[in-house]
């Protein structure tokens, strides 16, 4: 395995990752031994069926959840072994994620949901540039149920880059999207990624999506099969699915 | 404002009515705590003030006649500050309006006017004037039930000898706070017009009770640090010579010993009332927080996930129990402060102190609330222990359907008589067994409330059935100016307008049994007694035995007597001799301590001649006013009572206290009703919404899918209301387990419609509550139920 460019480095590095469920007596064992590196300004995307533990690895990634056993090191700092102060220390800082189902707080409009994330962090764009990147700078005040589908996403995505982070970890960004919506919101993430540097990681189940990335990691039972890199990324507008 | 803030804010707005309800409930805690505990502070500061702006002693000693050179070897007892003599002696006041003559105390004052002990506060009227012998200030309670005012003539009976007093001046006295002396057994709230306490000049009083050069009464003032035990002891060496009867301290003395009585009843009523309704708001808390915090798992993820910490989002939930907390304890104190004003209004005629300022101390304001908000946390903590440690990877997944099992009921083939919705019901119950008990039991407790309430009423109406319609049942109570021949009462059954008369003969006595003695009134009933009977609860005619003591069993306690034992007996008129009779018989009165005889057996015991102190008639009704007239022109006829007005007074006293005792304990039972039942229905549609609605789709009217939401309300209620009633009773047990027998015993006894109104008024506070959530299922989002994932 090797850098995909001669000036990129490791950001974030996995050695050996396993995550084991205890479910009474039944253990599911959802990753077994995965290495992985991600590169600096780099945008992965993770393929697998469904089960195969793209989420778990993830949300370890992102320290939202600890691997049974196996490293997890950010820049300089191990994550294996770090208590829940640094781990949203981590999240806080340098993660953010976007999920599937968008989990933006009803209660909250769209100007508030990003300020969810932009309250916390220490150098953040203010919500409003953040929805500017996504196009949303004219529905900042309605609330998330006004929205459609693809427009929360957004609102999602502007909630996780306000704060400028190093690691940008969308699982499913599209999974409950049609697909020019999807179309939309992969072009937002592309362009965060270009324009901010964030290291993006993309988990999806379309396989054409995964033009658009630099590398493509293929996951399967728990474990990496295999890593293509791409050397000619599409821009999403050029996909379809 | 931060968007958690935001969030807070709308979260809060978002569950209006189930804040409201859980700040009601709290609001109630903490009322019922700042009512009691700053009536009892308020209580409590004016009791020490005046004990110490008056001077009150700290040891008394009666005896019987002590030479006044006594006093100064009294008064070097190491320890002692200050010692002051004087006469104490029992009269009897034959006053218009009564049907037994009130008893009291005659106590004198030193010539300057002014006791070094126990100084008087003058009310109205002037001080004595030394020159004129037959002056006498009044203790406002018996002047106020009296209507006495200066000027005014009192007949007093002396010694035995029936003299008229001029009232100059109506007086407060430490050392009758509550008007209680062990006098005529009369010690509830009629006391006021029982008993009495008159101050006369020394040199005038002295004579009558042949106790010129002694006294016969001593009070002290300890040095500080001195021991009241060794003072006492002493004293009482010195004093046993002279019929000394074993001297008491302060806390003793009886005034000052049912003013700590009521006073500690207060406080702890001011524990268990308010422990009751945080202890519910406590459950509320827990029950729409936990659902609250299930409704946002995915959310709280979401902000693990951007990196807020534990701390910062468990003091998210935290502060959103607290607004609600904050909301009751302000109303709470809020009404606390107000509830417990009028409070100390209700005592205001019961405890005479010269002023008696509401007081409400900071510190239990916040005491209250404090507890409140810790009471509060207790419900929210199990929760927000559940937040923080929720793993924020896991939450993002939808939550495992909830897992039904048939219950033990239904394995038992109840199910089988259920339809559907019975058996939805059914397995809603038994899912949580432990919410479904904590449940019940808050209900219960706002059962138990109202049946307290209503229990006052009860007991009242028990005390006016026993003591004024099953014991004294004459019309009209004429009493005499002294003890007359029984001859004369033939005079008055021929009387026209006269029906029936019976005699009945009161002595002053006092009992005693070794160390222990009691003053109280002797009453002679005459064999087959129909207008004055002794009623023992529960309505049962004591026959007054042929020979010996009957005395109530609270007395026997006291003394320390049974069936069977001897007990000397002083009699405090005439020749004051002592003579010594036996208990032949124990009876369980509501008033609590009186002695009966025989009208026979007592003038064989005293040695006197038939001779009657009161004469009780049934009258014709329909010539009162002609009876009134032709009873007022005999001689010797002291009063003239009649019962009705007596009955009158004792409503007049205490039914408005009883009226909103018990409408603020309704609304506060209420509160706790409407609030559980108002909460479990807004969680239960929460909970059940999607359910609902698939019925809906499937097919099910609303009244259909009101019918399982409001069974599973119905349930809880229902199984509520019969342990309901047991808490009412257990409380009103615990109430009148903290009075003390001396006062009065109030049978605990619960009337059916008691019972009733208590099932009632929960259940309409049920229905209302359920009826506000049943608007809300108009409101089910069908297609929307069914798309949205919890
Ligand atoms: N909290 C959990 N408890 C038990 N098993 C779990 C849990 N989370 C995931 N698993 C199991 O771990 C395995 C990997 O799950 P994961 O969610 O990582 O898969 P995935 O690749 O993201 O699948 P999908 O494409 O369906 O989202 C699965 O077999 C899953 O059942
Ligand atoms: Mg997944």
């Amino acid at each position: 395995m090797s850098p995909p460019g001669q000036h990129a480095r490791a950001v974030l590095s996995a050695r050996g990752l396993v995550k084991i469920y205890e479910m009474g007596e039944v253990a599911v064992t959802a990753l077994s031994g995965v290495d992985l590196d991600l590169y600096e300004g780099e945008l992965v995307v993770l393929l697998g069926a469904s089960g195969s533990g793209k989420s778990t690895l993830l949300n370890i990634l992102g320290g939202l959840d600890a691997a049974t056993s196996g490293d997890v090191r950010y820049r300089e700092h191990d994550l294996t072994l770090a208590d829940d102060e640094h781990m949203t220390r981590y999240r806080r800082e340098h993660v953010g994620f976007v999920f599937q189902f968008y989990n933006l707080i009803p209660s909250l409009t769209t100007r508030e949901n990003v300020a969810l994330a932009t309250d916390i962090a220490d150098d953040p764009m203010s919500p409003e540039e953040a929805l500017a990147l996504v196009d949303l700078g004219d529905r900042m005040d309605h609330f998330p149920s006004e929205l459609s589908g693809g427009e929360q996403q957004r609102v999602a995505i502007a909630r996780a880059i306000a704060k400028r982070p190093d690691l940008l970890l969308c699982d499913e960004p599209t999974g409950a999207l049609d697909y020019l919506t999807g179309r939309v919101v992969l072009s937002a993430l592309a362009r965060i990624n270009r324009e901010l540097g964030a290291t993006t990681a993309i988990i999806t189940h379309n396989a054409p999506i995964a033009r658009m990335a630099d590398r493509v990691i293929h996951l399967s039972g728990g474990r990496i099969r295999a890593i293509d890199e791409n050397p000619d990324k599409l821009a999403p507008t050029e996909i379809s699915w | 404002m931060s968007a958690l803030a935001t969030k807070l804010r709308r979260d809060l707005g978002r569950m209006v009515g189930q804040g409201l309800t859980i700040a009601l409930v709290v609001a109630c805690g903490i009322a019922s705590y700042v009512t009691l505990q700053s009536a009892y502070a308020s209580l409590l500061a004016a009791r020490d003030d005046y004990y110490a702006s008056c001077r009150f002693a700290d040891v008394f000693a009666h005896v019987k006649r002590a030479p006044e050179s006594l006093a100064a070897r009294i008064a070097d007892i190491p320890g002692v500050a200050l010692a002051e003599t004087r006469l104490v002696e029992p009269v009897m006041l034959p006053v218009e309006g009564l049907s037994e003559p009130a008893t009291g105390r005659l106590v004198s004052l030193p010539r300057s006017g002014e006791p070094r002990l126990n100084a008087l506060v003058l009310r109205e009227g002037r001080a004595l004037d030394a020159s004129r012998p037959d002056e006498v200030l009044v203790l406002e309670s018996f002047a106020e039930a009296h209507h006495l005012e200066p000027g005014a003539r009192l007949p007093v009976v002396m010694n035995g000898v029936l003299r008229s007093l001029q009232v100059v001046g109506v007086v407060l006295s430490p050392e009758y706070v509550m008007a209680v002396g062990g006098g005529a057994g009369q010690e509830f709230a009629p006391d006021a017009l029982h008993f009495a306490v008159l101050f006369m000049g020394r040199d005038a009083m002295a004579p009558a009770f042949d106790l010129a050069g002694a006294f016969d009464d001593v009070t002290l003032r300890l040095e500080p640090g001195a021991s009241e035990r060794d003072v006492r002891a002493q004293l009482d060496a010195l004093v046993a010579p002279y019929g000394g009867v074993g001297s008491v301290g302060r806390s003793r003395q009886p005034s000052a010993f049912f003013v700590d009585n009521e006073l500690s009843q207060l406080d702890s009523y001011a524990t268990v009332a308010p422990m009751l309704f945080l202890g519910v708001a406590a459950f509320l808390v827990n029950v729409v927080l936990s659902r609250l915090v299930h409704l946002q798992r995915p959310q709280i993820a979401t902000l693990k996930a951007l990196g807020y910490g534990r701390a910062r989002i468990g003091a998210h939930f935290l502060e959103l129990v607290g607004a609600i907390a904050a909301l009751g304890c302000v109303a709470g104190v809020a009404l606390g402060a107000w509830l417990g004003r009028g409070t100390l209004g209700m005592y205001a005629p019961y405890f005479r102190f010269p002023s008696l300022a509401y007081r409400l101390d900071a510190r239990i304001a916040a005491a209250g609330v404090l507890v409140s908000l810790a009471s509060a946390a207790l419900g929210a903590l199990g929760v927000v222990a559940r937040v923080v440690r929720l793993p924020p990877a896991e939450a993002m997944q939808p939550e495992a359907p909830p897992t039904y099992e048939p219950s033990l009921l239904e394995r038992l083939g109840v199910a089988r008589l259920l339809s559907t919705e019975g058996r939805m019901v059914l397995r809603e119950l038994t899912r949580r067994p432990l919410r479904f008990f904590f449940s019940v039991a808050g209900i219960a407790c706002g059962v138990g409330v109202v049946v307290v309430g209503g229990f006052t009423f009860d007991a009242f109406d028990v005390i006016l059935d026993l003591e004024f319609e099953s014991a004294e049942r004459h019309d009209v109570a004429v009493s005499f100016t002294r003890p007359v021949p029984a001859s004369s009462l033939r005079t008055l059954a021929a009387m026209p307008g006269v029906l029936a008369v019976e005699p009945l003969r009161v002595v002053p006595v006092r009992l005693r049994s070794g160390h222990r003695f009691h003053e109280t009134a002797l009453v002679g009933h005459p064999a087959g007694a129909e207008l004055r009977r002794v009623v023992e609860w529960p309505w049962h005619v004591a026959p007054v035995p042929d020979d010996g003591l009957m005395l109530t069993d609270m007395l026997a306690d006291k003394l320390g007597l049974t069936v069977g034992d001897s007990v000397t007996l002083e009699v405090l008129e005439g020749d004051r001799r002592t003579r010594t009779a036996q208990v032949t018989a124990l009876s369980r009165e509501v008033f609590g301590m009186m002695a009966h005889m025989e009208l026979g057996a007592l003038h064989r015991l005293v040695g006197e001649e038939p001779v009657v102190s009161t004469a009780l008639l049934r009258t014709d009704p329909a010539d009162e006013a002609g009876v009134d007239a032709r009873l007022k022109r005999l001689p010797a006829v002291a009063s003239v009572g009649k019962r009705r007005q007596v009955i009158a007074q004792f409503e007049r006293q205490t039914a408005e206290t009883m009226r909103i005792t018990a409408l603020v304990l309704t609304l506060f039972g209420c509160a706790i009703a409407l609030a559980i039942v108002y909460n479990n229905a807004r969680i239960a549609l929460s909970v059940r919404g999607r359910d609902l609605a698939t019925l809906r789709v499937l097919g099910f009217t609303r009244g259909e899918i009101s019918a399982v939401l409001l069974g599973e309300l119905a349930t809880h209620v229902l199984v509520a209301v019969p342990p309901g009633l047991l808490v009412g009773r257990a409380l009103s047990g615990f109430m009148m387990a903290n009075v003390d027998a001396e006062l009065y015993r109030m049978p605990v006894i619960i009337s059916g419609a008691t019972y009733a109104f208590g099932a009632c008024v929960t259940l309409l506070a049920a229905m209302g509550s359920a009826l506000l959530v049943r608007g809300k299922l108009g409101e089910l989002d069908l297609v929307g139920a069914l798309k949205a994932r919890e």
